[in-house]
């Protein structure tokens, strides 16, 4: 039973990830993230983590990708503007990222199986209880600090995005 | 075995009052707005009218159905039936009743015993915001288009302060089980008032009821249908059953906001001085009738709000939301932590 429901979820995330990276269509290609999210989320169920499952479909399922899809229709981003050919810098750069990318999951898994003593997580450990003790107690400073990196990210976009002539100017007098 | 049979008879009992929740509530609505604007309302198909949805449902179903030519097709299918899937799965984690003893086996009245049930039940009901994006963006219509970009903020907006008035309650109870947070307002205040989170919560029950009206797009926060600017926003271009669906999908949510008012401030199936010890039978029907009779206050409050107040516009209804709703949910968020830690809840 355990193994049929990852087996379906574990498709599902794949396919629609592909479709997320292939489709054509900006709005088609966050719907299938909307799967892949979700599928993400049954299968966090799976591994012992409801919490992590539930505050996975409730952030981002449920709004950052809301926010995607507001974008997308405000700014109304036309289905060819994706068909501009790449260049050969783009082409190199995303070899480059694959190779890293499959070096680091090989990697992972040669380790994984050359040493059994890693203990798997239980649910205990990944109660909200003790998840609310090392957020907030062990792990505070790191925390916050993410969360000021985030604020000051949001900042320099809101900057950015403002009209040139509405941002203060340096050499006023 | 024995468990399975009653999951399957919890869920069927629910199936069945969700979908007869519209038909009832479109009864009260018409009736409701025609008292409230001195008119008679429909009052020809049955005593009182009371056979209207009846006539309705036929309607609907036996209407042409029409698919534009120019519609995104497969967004445009999906979209009415995501419409009610977020409002017909939230409602397993509302417990709606005690737990019951059936021929020595113990059934908990409550769909999905799970240990994050107020979380999951936003996070579903959160996903209800893609049946409308989808559906004004596969219409192809720009009064459409206009309607769920306007869904989208909203939802955004509201959301943030609906589900920060729901941790507030969560604080004080230690838990995210639905179960525990009517457990925990069971008892009396000085032996007559019953300790219901609404007190404590006063400012939380305010955020949380604006917050529902905007979640469920109800006037005054309808403004992605405003019929008077967008013909009828993000479901102009649907017909017959699939129209009926979007109807349909708003009915069950209010029903299951409404659900989750009661149970988090208004003790949800428990009522001081009911006994709930008899025959299983009994205990379970006066759990379920419990939280139904308090389901529908906020079902009549929401009816008698959309008749009497005008609509808001969209301005105003984000400056509401982010300048108003949140500072304050914040604001309760503080009062009840610090009241918490101070050990006075």
């Amino acid at each position: 039973m355990e193994i049929a429901v990852f087996a379906l979820f574990a498709f599902l995330a794949v396919i629609s990830a592909i479709v997320v990276v292939s489709h054509r269509n900006p709005v088609y290609a966050v719907m299938s993230l909307v799967i892949t999210l979700i599928s993400l989320a049954v299968l966090f169920v799976l591994l012992g983590a409801p919490f992590i499952a539930a505050i996975q479909v409730l952030v981002y399922a449920g709004a950052i990708l809301v926010l995607f899809l507001f974008v997308i229709m405000l700014l109304n981003v036309e289905e060819d503007a994706q068909r501009t050919r790449s260049g050969i810098f783009q082409k190199v750069t995303a070899l480059i990222s694959a190779a890293l990318f499959t070096g680091i999951l090989a990697g992972l898994f040669w380790r994984d199986t050359a040493s059994q003593e890693v203990a798997p997580l239980t649910s205990q450990s990944i109660s909200l209880e003790s998840l609310a003790h090392r957020l907030f107690a062990a792990y505070l400073l790191p925390f916050e600090m993410i969360g000021l990196l985030l604020l000051a990210a949001v900042v320099a976009a809101t900057v950015l995005a403002k009209p040139y002539s509405s941002r203060p100017r340096a050499e006023d007098p | 075995m024995f468990e399975l049979a009653a999951t399957a008879g919890k869920i069927g009992i629910w199936v069945v009052i969700l979908l007869s929740v519209t038909p009832v509530m479109v009864w009260i609505e018409r009736r409701g707005c025609a008292l409230i604007q001195d008119r008679k309302g429909p009052n020809r198909v049955g005593p009182l009218g009371l056979f209207q949805p009846l006539a309705d449902a036929v309607k609907l179903l036996f209407k042409e159905d029409i698919i534009p030519s120019e519609v995104d097709r497969p967004l445009y299918l999906l979209a009415p039936i995501l419409a009610i899937v977020p409002a017909l799965t939230t409602f397993t984690v509302i417990p709606f009743g005690p737990t019951i003893i059936i021929g020595g086996q113990t059934v908990h009245l409550l769909v999905a015993d799970v240990d994050t049930g107020a979380l999951l039940l936003l996070a579903l009901s959160s996903l209800g915001v893609y049946s409308l994006v989808m559906a004004g963006y596969s219409s192809n219509n720009k009064y459409a288009l206009i309607g769920s970009v306007r869904a989208t903020a909203q939802m955004i907006s509201y959301e943030l302060a609906l589900t920060l008035s729901v941790v507030a309650v969560l604080i004080p109870t230690g838990s995210l089980r639905l179960d525990d947070v009517v457990t925990y307002q069971q008892g009396l205040w000085l032996g007559v008032i019953p300790q219901w989170n609404i007190f404590p919560h006063a400012l939380g029950f305010l955020v949380f009821l604006i917050a529902a009206f905007a979640e469920t797009n109800r006037l005054p926060f309808d403004l992605s249908e405003a019929e008077s600017e967008l013909v009828a926003g993000y479901h102009t271009e649907y017909s017959a059953m699939k129209f009926s669906l979007f109807f349909m999908g708003e009915y069950m949510s209010m029903a299951t906001l409404g659900a989750l008012g009661a149970t988090l401030f208004l003790g949800g199936w428990h009522l001081p001085g009911v006994d709930f010890t008899g025959w299983w039978v009994t205990s379970a029907l006066l759990g379920m009738g419990i939280l139904i009779a308090k389901t529908s206050l906020f079902l009549l409050f929401f009816v008698w709000v959309r008749w009497t107040f005008p609509r808001f516009r969209f301005d105003q209804l984000l400056r509401l939301g982010w300048k108003v709703l949140l500072p304050l949910a914040i604001v309760n968020l503080i009062l009840i932590s610090a009241l918490t830690v101070a050990g006075w809840l």
